[in-house]
């Protein structure tokens, strides 16, 4: 049923945007130090945009402007020969051939094709958060393990990979996790963009349903479908703070912090 | 690689350069018995029957849409689908930014219903669904307006006490009223000039197609009977 394939699609979109806003971040975090002026603007122009902007406004705004701006490009490049202009009015018109997807094409394509608007929404959103919290870990290595990778003789391609990176996530994990966390919880924005996430079957399932229009009439239940939710939700920032917290202490492992200190000690005391 | 990746952008952009013949039908998805999701998860009631004999009549292949309220109207315009079929009424400020086909429902009533007789509705608190004729109907009566973003919700604050009344279309609130949930009160407004299909101004050829279909089933009857059947048997119909 619908319902529980919501869920499917809540998971699957957090499986997908989360890798993909971390790539975003990262390359933001790393394009921030570089020595070429223009990538470091734009990387700082970048997050000082997406971070500033509320997210229920980026959501209406950039998916619009997203969709618009594909259907105008491939309008330009399928239809030249159409006379009339784009803007009429406050309508937005483009050839046929240009629509995206098809007008013939079936539902299930509107529906993936909404769906990847929506990842890369939320990519881009939370890359830009997640780019500021990597660029400040990066600040955080300490300057002492540079230093001695340059005295190693490293280049500074060698000193960001192989001693800046692997040190950096222990000091970006607890940033990072808050910002899964709070990834898991803007899932419901789904709606906003027209797909059907657990939030809008709730609410259809849960409404008043009257005997003329089903088989099964019941009143107002959206209580129920909500708590299931309000459930759902709090059992998978459970796991997923079970899940960190492993990842963290595997981080930590041989670190130059207290963490790693700590755990250098109980090892050698055992 | 970057050839790679051009050609891939290339192929993605050219892909299905078909012909798009199908029609696609927006609705909410949330009115019954106008337009409401069935058991199976599709759209269902008096519009969905009407939208398919429409498109059998003018020769369309249609496929159906459903879309909030709120933002019914701009995602006509950016072509997310292409004619509104959700209970919209004809309205001067709705023909401001859309193209009305003629009315597919002669002009009806909206009806309030609460828990209990002698509510002030003219003093009192008034729930309706946001951006539709009732909630502005509210506002000239000088009653303290609750808007909702769906009728269930502006329904369901009248039931919780936190709205004296719920204004609506009568055929919507005949349901709930059978139902014995809530009770008529007050008088039947004539607010709805006709409810009709809109279409975006630049598609006027579309607009003629729908209008020659409706016309012709006002004709032999048909709509008539529609009416009858699935908004019930006291919804005014056609002379």
């Amino acid at each position: 049923m619908s319902f529980y394939a919501s869920f499917g699609t809540v998971l699957l979109l957090l499986a997908v945007t989360a890798p993909l806003a971390l790539g975003f971040g990262f390359g933001a975090a790393a394009g921030s130090r570089s020595h070429l002026v223009p990538v470091k603007w734009l990387s700082n122009l970048y997050m000082a945009i997406v971070r500033g902007v509320p997210d229920i406004a980026f959501f209406l705004f950039f998916v619009i402007a997203l969709d618009q701006g594909l259907e105008w490009m491939r309008h330009q490049v399928l239809c030249s020969d159409w006379d009339q202009p784009i803007r009429q009015g406050n309508d937005f018109v483009v050839c046929a051939a240009a629509k995206l997807p098809q007008n013939s094409a079936p539902e299930v394509y509107h529906q993936i094709y909404g769906f990847a608007l929506a990842v890369l929404t939320f990519a881009i959103v939370f890359g830009a958060f997640a780019g500021n919290v990597i660029a400040g870990a990066f600040k955080a290595v300490p300057h002492g393990q540079i230093e001695t990778a340059e005295a190693y003789g490293m280049t500074k391609r060698q000193t960001f990979w192989r001693i800046m990176v692997p040190q950096m996530w222990t000091y970006a994990l607890p940033g990072l996790s808050n910002l899964w966390m709070v990834l898991i919880k803007a899932t419901p924005l789904l709606f906003l963009l027209g797909v059907e996430d657990v939030v809008y079957w709730a609410k259809e399932l849960g409404g008043t349903k009257t005997a003329r229009f089903t088989d099964y009439p019941h009143g107002d239940w959206r209580m129920y479908y909500f708590f299931g939710l309000l459930v759902f939700y709090l059992l998978f920032t459970k796991v997923s703070e079970v899940v960190l917290s492993r990842i963290t202490r595997k981080l930590s492992h041989g670190q130059a912090t207290a963490a790693g200190e700590a755990m250098r000690k109980a090892g050698a005391g055992a | 690689m970057k050839n790679i990746l051009l050609s891939a952008a290339a192929l993605a952009l050219l892909a299905g350069a078909a012909s798009a013949d199908t029609i696609r039908l927006g609705t909410e998805g949330a009115y019954p018995p106008y337009n409401y999701i069935d058991d199976n998860g599709e759209v269902a009631g008096f519009e969905r029957v009407l939208g398919d004999e429409l498109c059998a009549r003018a020769e369309l292949e249609c496929e159906w849409v459903t879309n909030d309220w709120d933002s019914i109207i701009p995602n006509l315009l950016s072509g997310n689908y292409d004619a509104i079929i959700a209970g919209m009424s004809i309205t001067d400020a709705r023909k401001e930014k859309i193209d009305f086909s003629q009315n597919y429902t002669p002009p009806s009533y909206s009806s309030y219903a609460a828990m209990s007789d002698g509510v002030d509705l003219e003093g009192g608190v008034i729930a309706a669904q946001a951006s539709t004729i009732q909630s502005q109907h509210v506002v000239d009566t000088g009653a303290t307006l609750l808007e909702f973003p769906s009728f269930e919700d502006s329904l369901a604050a009248m039931l919780a006490g936190e709205a004296d009344a719920v204004f609506a279309d009568k055929d919507t609130l005949v349901p709930v009223v059978e139902e014995g949930t809530a009770m008529w009160v007050g008088e039947d407004v004539a607010l709805s000039i006709g409810i009709g299909m809109g279409f975006r101004k630049s598609d006027p050829e579309l607009r003629a197609k729908f209008d020659t279909a409706i016309a012709s089933m006002k004709e032999d009857g048909t709509l008539n009977e529609m009416i009858l059947e699935y908004l019930g048997e006291d919804s005014p119909v056609f002379e």
